[in-house]
């Protein structure tokens, strides 16, 4: 279960008139109980969707309210949070450190305290799991776009955590790769919370929040709340469309 | 990416750097721990520093030769990942001939080539996570001044790891600008790589972060 009790996440910005910096409202402040299987959070960019997700496993501190994950408090029990609770990024460059895929999914199992030949070996099960095994050895660089998604997924999920955050895991995949990346969470036993603009990936969760400046606006099953988003997104189109000069 | 001179053919993985990564093999030499390994590589780095002469640096270059060919690595693919070292090499030595002569130039190249040689054998024999582990063990006793030896092996990981991310992030900088029709503008390629390579800097270490790697082991 994921709670998040009055969480608000404030920012310093600087003023423009040059005067003492401003405190800005970020996200917030959000109560919510989380326990359904997979939830989709979507919104404009720049909304505090992704805010939202960080929160969960201390990526984002809440600047005042409490967030927790089956009890621990994500600021207090950090470490322990996140082991609880893996993320999953859109750009996998960023997330995969080591050269090779098995060196990479070997990094993750460090914190199993197994020997090194065990952990060689685990992590090349993880890897067949996903379809990766022949690619173990591989410079991670010359993996396609789509694999190093797989991969990302793959060294977060060998820890076997109890909840996964997706910050936009298909924005930078192609059909098929989205494809393959969607079935795999669709068929994760672990609690999944999604980040997304694809709203025909928002409309398979089982709940769907809507982020619109900072806070969320709708909480619903997935056909309202996805209507409720297509709703706004057209009226903040039709406010601020203007036509483009030659 | 890039494509083969010519035009024509199969794309080939972009240049990964001066180290070579992995390459799976039986040979002896990837069966050597990785301490036995970087232990070798410091003495020759030592035996480079206190032997001068020609005849030294020859005899190390020979050895160098000789691991490489025990460790069963292809030539051609460890040629290519030396490239810049083996430019930076012929610069050196052109300049040490006019500086010193040529026997102090041949010393001088023959003892980089024959350490970058024996390094990029280090690393194309050795997983990364064992040359970690060797690492981690090395630097334990920094732990008292306060270093964590976790960070420390991150570190060495990332280095590793980054030199084709911020390579490609380079590439597609000056990509950009020659579409923009502004190639010749440095600005233009320097500012928007800098700032792409800050950004992914950042990113990283969220997405560490978020593994727990920078956490107390359990």
């Amino acid at each position: 279960m994921i709670a998040f009790d009055e969480a608000l996440v404030t920012a310093y910005s600087p003023d423009p008139a040059g005067g003492p910096d401003r405190v800005v409202r970020l996200l917030g402040p959000v109560t919510l109980r989380l326990a359904e299987h997979r939830v989709a959070v979507v919104g404009a960019n720049g909304s505090g969707k992704s805010t939202l997700a960080r929160l969960v496993n201390g990526l984002v501190l809440a600047s005042s309210g409490t967030v927790t994950v089956d009890g621990l408090d994500a600021a207090r029990d950090g470490a322990q949070v996140r082991r609880r609770v893996g993320f999953v990024f859109s750009d996998p460059d960023a997330q995969l450190v080591m050269p090779t895929p098995v060196e990479d999914v070997g990094l993750s199992l460090r914190r199993t305290g197994l020997p090194a030949a065990q952990r060689d070996a685990a992590a090349r099960r993880v890897l067949d799991r996903f379809g990766l095994g022949e690619r173990a050895d591989v410079p991670v660089h010359a993996l396609s776009g789509g694999q190093r998604q797989l991969l990302a997924l793959a060294t977060v999920l060998a820890t076997d955590p109890a909840v996964l955050v997706c910050d936009e895991p298909t924005t930078l995949l192609d059909l098929h790769w989205r494809t393959v990346v969607d079935g795999l969470l669709a068929g994760l036993e672990q609690q999944v919370v999604i980040v997304t603009h694809d709203l025909e990936a928002a409309l398979r969760a089982d709940r769907v929040l809507v982020v619109e400046d900072g806070r969320v606006v709708a909480d619903d099953e997935p056909a309202p709340a996805v209507a409720y988003y297509r709703t706004l997104m057209a009226e903040r189109v039709a406010a601020t469309a203007r036509p483009v000069a030659p | 990416m890039s494509r083969r001179p010519g035009g024509a053919g199969p794309l080939r993985p972009g240049w990964a750097g001066p180290l070579g990564l992995y390459r799976p093999g039986g040979s002896a030499v990837h069966r050597a721990s990785a301490g036995v390994k970087l232990v070798t590589l410091v003495l020759g780095a030592v035996a480079a520093v206190v032997l001068p002469g020609l005849p030294a640096a020859l005899a190390l270059l020979t050895a160098a030769v000789a691991v490489h060919l025990l460790a069963r690595l292809a030539w051609r693919r460890t040629l290519r990942d030396l490239v810049v070292v083996l430019v930076t090499s012929a610069v050196l030595g052109a300049y040490q001939w006019w500086a010193r002569g040529p026997v102090r130039a041949a010393e001088v190249v023959a003892d980089l080539v024959a350490l970058v040689l024996l390094a990029t054998v280090v690393t194309s024999t050795t997983r990364s996570d064992a040359l970690l582990d060797v690492v981690a063990r090395v630097v334990r006793p920094l732990r008292r001044v306060g270093v964590r030896p976790e960070s420390v092996t991150f570190a060495i990981a990332l280095l590793l790891r980054s030199v084709p991310v911020l390579l490609g992030l380079a590439v597609q900088a000056r990509e950009a600008a020659r579409a923009r029709g502004l190639e010749r503008d440095p600005r233009a390629v320097v500012v928007p790589a800098a700032v792409r390579m800050v950004g992914h800097a950042r990113a990283t270490a969220e997405a560490l972060a978020a593994r727990g790697l920078g956490d107390e082991a359990p």
